[in-house]
């Protein structure tokens, strides 16, 4: 059967550029694999769009806000529209790391110790009194980031008392939350997770090393800086469990489609589920694409079979995905 | 097991390829393109201001009439009935000219290329104004050579910290190969070198056997005074000047020109050529039909008026809306304001906050190579309409408010904070 696909790609978040980069990318594959793709960005002619074309489904390759916090997925369930990926309401919660890593811990799987404050508790507490708490219960490193958002943005490691303060200046430059969490020393993980309508699967896990030991915006994003293994050099059964937590991470946050689950893998074997991404990069640098290369599979096909299971699960169940 | 890079060819690269990386900040500016975002960033003329239609006939026009040699491949130094044309408009800055030593090129962007490839070798000095034309800045580092700032206040290049760097650099042995500035309504910085520095800075070069690099596409978009004289009008061999149609008639025909002392022009030509065989002969045809067809100086003044009109909206909304301790500079013509923030405020930080609230400009610390700049930042104001530049300044206020307001919560130590620690990071087109 002849589909057509809608890939949203775009909008108005920070990562603007990653989003129409993964869109091309995912249109590319898709038409490879036989659908006719187009794209479209997230914008106020989005729904007079959808009213016009009314594609047979929707592939999400927006990242930030809109993409993944569950905003453009309600207001495609109350279109009509089917879309790939996980629901509104499991997206609002995976884009919220707090929430998210509140979730994990509730549900065993293990997370780095954290703090989660929007930036008028410093005001109203006095911000050196918080931080003072903070690195008490903490300690040293740590980890800033934005408690909303990805690529790296605004994340900064704080080896040093006397970084903190600069490190959430430029965190809640992109976010009035920041997510302060114990820096755990690792390798880099990532771990794609599919479902094709037989349950959640782990991808080979792909295994991160940027050239100056930290994966920033531009050791993401600029080809040479950063190398990837893919499946990550672990041991068989360090790299069961690291798939295990991820399909469990997966699971405990009720994603559904695909999803990328972000870790931190010890030197002596030890997990810990960093974040997890509802609307992964999807661009020449990005690891699910790499991760589903490893795999001897196809994105395309992929991505094509998870469009086939969002339009059925659209007929069978037209609510299947409201909030 | 080996990884990939995803580059197989990394271990190929120039050396001089080696710092250069995808920018953070290049990313979010792919914001500012949505039409929600007041853009205060990039330097784009308002080409809608032409005469389109009457431009789409003489094209149409050339194409008939001229294209078997139009459409052909030119010559490396250019169109010869074009460089006559070129004389006539440096003419109004008092230069006079030979077409035998103009070469044109794919805008002036790319005479500076040709100048750095036939002058600059690793480690060469160059002096340039503080802060400095971003593209200028990008192409001497790809030349890997080293940018020395001068400093400059509101009459542009100071001449006694030009002398300062030059006695510097020649007890350190070190010859500079030449000064590049940009004399009038300077990008970034706004303001304009006054004519009595001109001369000072000409007796200069002539006691230190100055080679100066003049950059000069905005000298005929004065608000105020007619042209000022050109340095290379005090100079003839002392001077290499550089000059474009990108803001006096349009940016996309790409067509700009060098005018050098005939022994340089000559390796200019074969530099030209080496890179571009000949700039486009179709581009050039139309540049010229439109200069001698069209009453062109017309047209400049009415760039110059809109321009004008969104300067004036753009100092009247910064001087009712910025907060204290902000400074900027008053532009007397061309694009471009710049602005000095408070002491420990970071304008390449505040971006995200800034593209939250809907508003780009452009952070300071692009506009020099010593990683200096990070209270500065540039407005454009060529772009927007006079009612979203108040808009966009409005919304910078807001962002200014914030910040400082964040900055004060967690105190002095705030501001050391490192956005991005790599090379050299290459300016999109949207940004110089």
């Amino acid at each position: 059967m002849s589909r057509r696909v809608l890939v949203l790609a775009g909008g108005l978040s920070y990562e603007r550029d990653v989003s129409l980069k993964s869109g091309r990318r995912a249109a590319d594959a898709l038409r490879r694999a036989g659908v006719e793709a187009t794209i479209r960005d997230a914008d106020s002619g989005l729904l007079a769009a959808l009213d016009a074309e009314r594609p047979d489904a929707v592939v999400i390759a927006l990242h930030g806000a809109i993409g993944e916090d569950g905003a453009l997925r309600g207001v495609l369930d109350l279109v009509g529209v089917p879309y790939v990926g996980p629901s509104a309401q499991a997206s609002r919660v995976a884009w919220d790391k707090p929430s998210a890593k509140a979730e994990l811990r509730e549900a065993g799987i293990p997370t780095p110790d954290w703090v989660a404050l929007p930036h008028e508790t410093f005001r109203e507490l006095g911000a050196q009194a918080v931080l003072d708490r903070i690195l008490d219960r903490l300690g040293l490193p740590l980890m800033v980031k934005p408690a909303q958002g990805g690529s790296g943005l605004g994340a900064h490691a704080v080896y040093v008392a006397e970084e903190l303060p600069a490190a959430m200046v430029g965190c809640f430059g992109y976010g009035d939350t920041a997510l302060i969490e114990r820096f755990v020393d690792g390798t880099d993980i990532a771990v794609s997770v599919v479902d094709t309508g037989n349950g959640p699967i782990a991808l080979p896990a792909v295994e991160i090393v940027p050239a100056n030991g930290v994966y920033d915006y531009e050791a993401r994003y600029t080809a040479g800086t950063t190398t990837w293994h893919a499946p990550a050099r672990l041991a068989p059964a360090v790299a069961q469990r690291v798939a295990s937590i991820a399909v469990a991470a997966h699971r405990a946050l009720g994603l559904g489609d695909l999803s990328r689950v972000d870790l931190l893998v010890t030197r002596d074997g030890g997990v810990h589920v960093l974040e997890v991404n509802v609307s992964p990069g999807l661009t020449e640098t990005s690891l699910l694409p790499m991760a589903v290369h490893a795999a001897g599979l196809d994105l395309g096909v992929l991505l094509r079979d998870l469009v086939d299971l969002a339009i059925t699960r659209a007929g069978s169940t037209p609510a299947a995905h409201s909030a | 097991m080996s990884g990939t890079t995803l580059d197989d060819y990394t271990d190929r690269y120039a050396q001089r390829m080696r710092g250069m990386a995808v920018s953070e900040i290049r990313a979010l500016f792919a914001v500012a393109s949505r039409p929600e975002v007041v853009s205060l960033a990039g330097g784009m003329p308002f080409v809608s201001a032409l005469p389109l239609d009457e431009i789409a006939e003489l094209t149409a026009k050339a194409i008939r009439e001229k294209g078997a040699v139009a459409l052909q491949y030119g010559s490396g130094q250019g169109d010869p009935r074009l460089r006559e044309l070129i004389c006539e408009v440096m003419a109004l800055e008092g230069i006079d000219a030979s077409a035998e030593d103009i070469v044109v090129t794919v805008g002036s962007q790319q005479g500076l290329d040709l100048i750095s490839r036939i002058f600059l070798d690793p480690g060469d000095v160059v002096l340039a104004e503080a802060p400095s034309y971003v593209g200028a800045l990008g192409t001497f580092a790809a030349a890997q050579a080293e940018v020395v700032h001068v400093a400059m206040d509101a009459d542009g290049l100071q001449p006694e910290a030009l002398r300062a760097a030059l006695e510097k650099l020649r007890v350190e042995g070190r010859r500079v190969k030449f000064l590049y500035t940009v004399p009038n309504f300077h990008n970034p910085a706004g303001v304009t070198l006054s004519e009595a520095r001109r001369d000072e800075v000409m007796a200069l070069a002539e006691e230190h056997d100055l080679l100066v690099i003049e950059d000069n596409p905005y000298g005929l978009l004065g608000f105020e005074d007619a042209p000022g004289r050109a340095l290379r009008a005090r100079s003839h061999d002392r001077v290499i000047y550089l000059g474009s149609f990108s803001k006096t008639f349009a940016a996309g025909l790409r067509t700009g020109w060098v005018l050098a002392p005939h022994a340089v022009r000559e390796k200019l030509v074969l530099v030209n050529e080496a890179q571009v065989l000949s700039p486009s002969l179709f581009t050039q045809t139309v540049v010229t039909e439109y200069l001698e067809h069209h009453p062109w100086r017309d047209q400049v003044k009415v760039f110059r008026e809109l321009y004008r009109e969104r300067r004036d909206a753009t100092l009247d909304a910064l001087s009712t809306m910025m907060p204290p301790g902000v400074t900027w500079t008053h532009p007397r013509g061309g694009f471009y304001v710049w602005m000095t923030l408070p002491p420990g405020m970071d304008s390449k930080a505040m971006i995200p906050r800034a593209l939250t609230h809907k508003v780009a400009y452009v952070p300071g610390v692009g506009f020099y190579s010593d990683g200096s700049g990070q209270r500065e930042l540039r407005l454009s104001y060529c772009y927007p309409e006079p009612a979203r530049i108040r808009e966009g300044i409005r919304r910078l206020a807001a962002v200014l408010s914030e910040e400082t307001e964040l900055r004060q919560v967690f105190g002095a130590r705030s501001s050391t904070v490192e956005f991005s620690r790599r090379g050299v990071e290459t300016p999109g087109p949207e940004l110089t």
